[in-house]
């Protein structure tokens, strides 16, 4: 296995050389390296990506329902979420008479604190985390857990009866989905040994057949479970019952305006790079690469950042296309889907990849191959289908007007 | 604070350990999202789950059959668009009709045809609209967008046909407005070839999606008994299984020369009347209305759009009642006039208001999600119920 050098070596190795200033005790630097990081972390990735993803969403919702999106502000209207930043800065901020300020007031920044501590374990590459915690999935199932605290708080506070529905059920929705999502993290931890994240994606490798997703057919299914439960907890559609907006107004976020809702947003569309980069650190092998580049720090852990991100990415398009595709269910559905279907489905898959473990200490290849197989015809079937559908609706695009005046009007 | 105008009962319970509970009253509108207009329901619930829903209407009233008094007679017939603004077309063909009646005027052939045309456009157009945004009030927004990406075809269309897009004001007395404008047949053909195919792509997008029929199945059911007694009409009616409609039933204008089906709910997904019957219903009227636009285009007779009507238009003192078969159904309209060339009296019966009175009888013990799923199914619109 390749010497992967630690943040720790990395801050000895410029303590070393003089670039940082010895006579320091060495936990200060690397403390001030952590926060360093952190920082870049948050504003150099952390609030662009939940602000790109808006754009993104609103792209890909676009092209979905069979319009543009945004296209006015920059490129492609990619400046729009900046735009939208701004104009939600500049808003006033509302606190309702009958709230109740301070809570009010507080709730917005739990949340956020939720959603960016969890940044604080995500491996992003090799060497590019900001606390490699021995017991990494766990603090970021923990911290998550912040959000429902801020959601209940802003339910309650707001003094609205829309807000109240809405708090109450995404405390009883998250909390019951933490269950279905913490039992599907298991049988990972069984098969690496570890609750690192880092050590959980050094226990898989680059090529697909070494992921956890194909090791075998518990945690395949561990997966999706997993996967279907983050979209309960990060409140997307199916399951975005806190906000359901044609039946609790805007759900907890009734009453926000301004910076406070635009962090309950940002807090939504970050949650879903975290759901995707939790789900491919623990089934998709992670930042792994085929190349060990051990003279090159700085490509590897680009190629590595590289990696990371695309595969995490991809779940972030995938959850839109999820958003823009899928009804919403009930409430009462929403809880029978939990405790009645996954929460067993979870329970079996943690028995069954115990027991597989036993049963198989080395793994079955034939059986690691047919999932593999599986999951490639699937993907290419639904690629297929795209792709005719793609065309059929090109096909179509010159008569999207009988009227030669609204052609002429409509935009390019 | 109370709500003001309404008192609500409420209700204070008190279980075995003496921990008292007290249900929570909501006012659901009328700047609720998905209240379809100005509704407004107060609502006293359970946590999620509603003891009742009381409608409150006439947020909307504008007086519009009382204008009728004082507009005359060909005056009137632009108000008539906003009697029901989702599918104006046949307000004015109700209108029209009832004048004609109390005239004894004879309509032209081709005129008739082109109300029917113009009638079954505005009934997919408005049937688009409230399949769109049934599955917007579910959740799903996509399905909302391709309905609308369809209807603005239609805008289109009848664009061209009258000049506007929402409001129509396309009929007349004696006949319609305009004659079809050249090539304008083609465009509908056009459009059909294009439309149909559509229908079954939106029943492969959403109708069969199984988040959304359970969303719809076994929700707020309806016996066929109940709908009667509740004076259900159209496609509220048929969706609980009772085949009755007023084009075929009590045929006007030359729906006796065309052949068409009467699409019944059948309680295929779950129970008999439930409301994803009643959105079913809708889905096969639409292609049920692109059959009759296809006869209709083949069959266009010749010769003028209008009867010749008097300018000021003097019907002989009387009463009538003319029904037509709107998009939400049975709508009547009883005009009394006495001689004069200003209408006596004239009233409305509309669907909507029909189906907001069961509202309250079928909203017992639903969730409030339910309820959104409830007041799309019924297909309210606002102005129809108020007036």
């Amino acid at each position: 296995m390749t010497e992967f050098p630690s943040m720790e070596s990395l801050v000895h190795g410029l303590v070393e050389s003089g670039v940082a200033p010895a006579g320091i005790p060495m936990w200060m630097h690397q403390l001030l390296a952590m926060l360093i990081f952190g920082g870049i972390v948050v504003f150099g990735f952390v609030l662009p990506i939940a602000g790109i993803t808006t754009w993104v969403e609103r792209r890909v919702m676009g092209r979905i329902q069979s319009r543009i999106g945004p296209n006015r502000v920059g490129p492609l209207g990619f400046l729009q979420w900046l735009a939208d930043g701004v104009k939600n800065m500049l808003k006033e901020d509302i606190v309702p008479t009958a709230a109740d300020g301070p809570l009010f007031r507080a709730a917005p920044y739990v949340v956020i604190t939720g959603f960016v501590a969890s940044f604080a374990a995500i491996p992003f590459a090799g060497n590019l985390i900001i606390a490699d915690l021995n017991v990494g999935i766990l603090y970021i199932t923990a911290v998550t857990a912040l959000v429902v605290v801020g959601i209940l708080m802003a339910g309650w506070a707001s003094n609205n009866k829309w807000s109240l529905l809405g708090g109450i059920r995404s405390a009883a929705q998250i909390v019951s989905y933490e269950i279905p999502a913490g039992l599907s993290i298991f049988p990972v931890v069984l098969l690496a040994g570890t609750l690192s994240m880092q050590g959980i994606i050094r226990a898989q490798g680059a090529a697909p057949w070494t992921w956890y997703l194909f090791d075998n057919p518990f945690t395949f299914i561990a997966f999706f479970v997993l996967f279907v439960s983050s979209l309960a907890e990060g409140n997307r559609t199916p399951f975005d019952l806190p906000e359901a907006e044609s039946e609790l107004v805007a759900g907890f976020a009734t009453e926000y305006s301004g910076m406070r809702n635009l962090l309950f947003f940002m807090a939504e569309w970050g949650n879903l790079y975290v759901i995707g980069a939790i789900a491919t650190t623990l089934f998709l092998g992670g930042w792994q690469i085929p190349w060990a580049l051990d003279d090159h720090p700085v490509l590897r852990n680009a190629l590595q950042f590289g990696v990371f991100f695309t595969k995490s990415y991809a779940f972030v398009v995938l959850a839109i296309w999820l958003r823009w595709t899928l009804p919403r269910i009930r409430v009462d559905q929403m809880m029978e889907m939990c405790w009645k279907y996954l929460v067993p489905i979870a329970l079996v898959n943690f028995l069954g990849t115990a027991t597989w473990m036993v049963l198989f200490p080395q793994g079955l290849a034939p059986v690691r191959w047919l999932l593999l197989l599986a999951a490639v015809v699937a993907i290419a079937a639904f690629v297929r289908r795209v792709a005719f559908h793609i065309r059929y609706a090109r096909l179509e695009r010159r008569h999207l007007s009988f009227n030669p005046l609204a052609t002429a009007r409509s935009p390019g | 604070m109370g709500l003001t105008g309404f008192e609500v009962e409420v209700q204070r319970q008190t279980d075995g350990g003496g921990f008292v509970t007290e249900d929570m009253t909501l006012s659901m509108g009328p700047q609720h999202p998905s209240t379809h207009g100005v509704l407004r329901f107060v609502v006293r619930a359970d946590g999620e789950v509603m003891k009742e829903a009381i409608p409150d209407i006439g947020y909307l009233h504008r007086s519009i059959e009382k204008i009728a008094e004082k507009v005359g007679w060909h005056g009137f017939i632009p108000y008539t668009d906003r009697v029901d603004y989702v599918a104006a077309m046949f307000c004015n063909h109700g209108w029209a009709m009832a004048a004609e009646k109390l005239g004894g005027i004879e309509v032209p052939k081709r005129a008739e045809y082109c109300r029917v045309i113009a009638d079954e456009l505005c009934r997919i157009h408005s049937h688009l609209l409230s399949v769109g945004s049934m599955a917007m009030d579910i959740g799903a927004f996509t399905p909302f967008t391709h309905a609308i990406r369809e209807r603005e075809y239609l805008n289109d269309l009848f664009e061209e046909l009258c000049g506007a897009r929402l409001t129509f004001h396309y009929m007349r007395i004696g006949g319609v407005g305009w004659d079809l404008p050249p090539g304008w047949t083609d465009k509908v053909i056009h459009f059909l070839d294009r439309f149909e195919p559509i229908v079954d792509e939106y029943d492969r997008l959403i109708s069969y999606n199984k988040i959304y029929a359970e969303r719809l199945v076994n929700v707020a059911v309806i016996t066929p008994e109940e709908a009667v007694d509740f004076n259900l009409v159209g496609p509220n009616l048929r969706g609980s299984g009772v085949s009755y409609d007023v084009r075929r039933d009590d045929p006007y204008s030359i729906y006796p020369e065309l052949e068409f089906d009467v699409p019944i709910g059948r309680g295929e997904m779950g129970t008999l009347g439930d409301c994803f019957d009643r959105y079913i219903v809708r889905m096969r009227e639409m292609r049920e209305s692109c059959r009759i636009l296809r006869q209709c285009l083949r069959q266009l007779p010749d010769g003028p759009v209008i009867a010749r009507v008097p300018r000021t238009f003097k019907p002989p003192a009387g009463d009538c009642y003319v029904r037509l078969e709107s998009a939400r159904g049975d709508m009547g309209w009883y005009v009394v006039s006495d001689g004069t060339a200003f209408p006596y009296r004239c009233k409305i019966r509309t669907g909507s208001f029909a189906a907001i009175s069961m509202t309250q009888h079928v909203s017992r013990d639903l969730m409030i999600a339910d309820l959104i799923a409830v007041i799309a199914s019924f297909d309210l619109v606002a102005p129809e119920i108020d007036r």
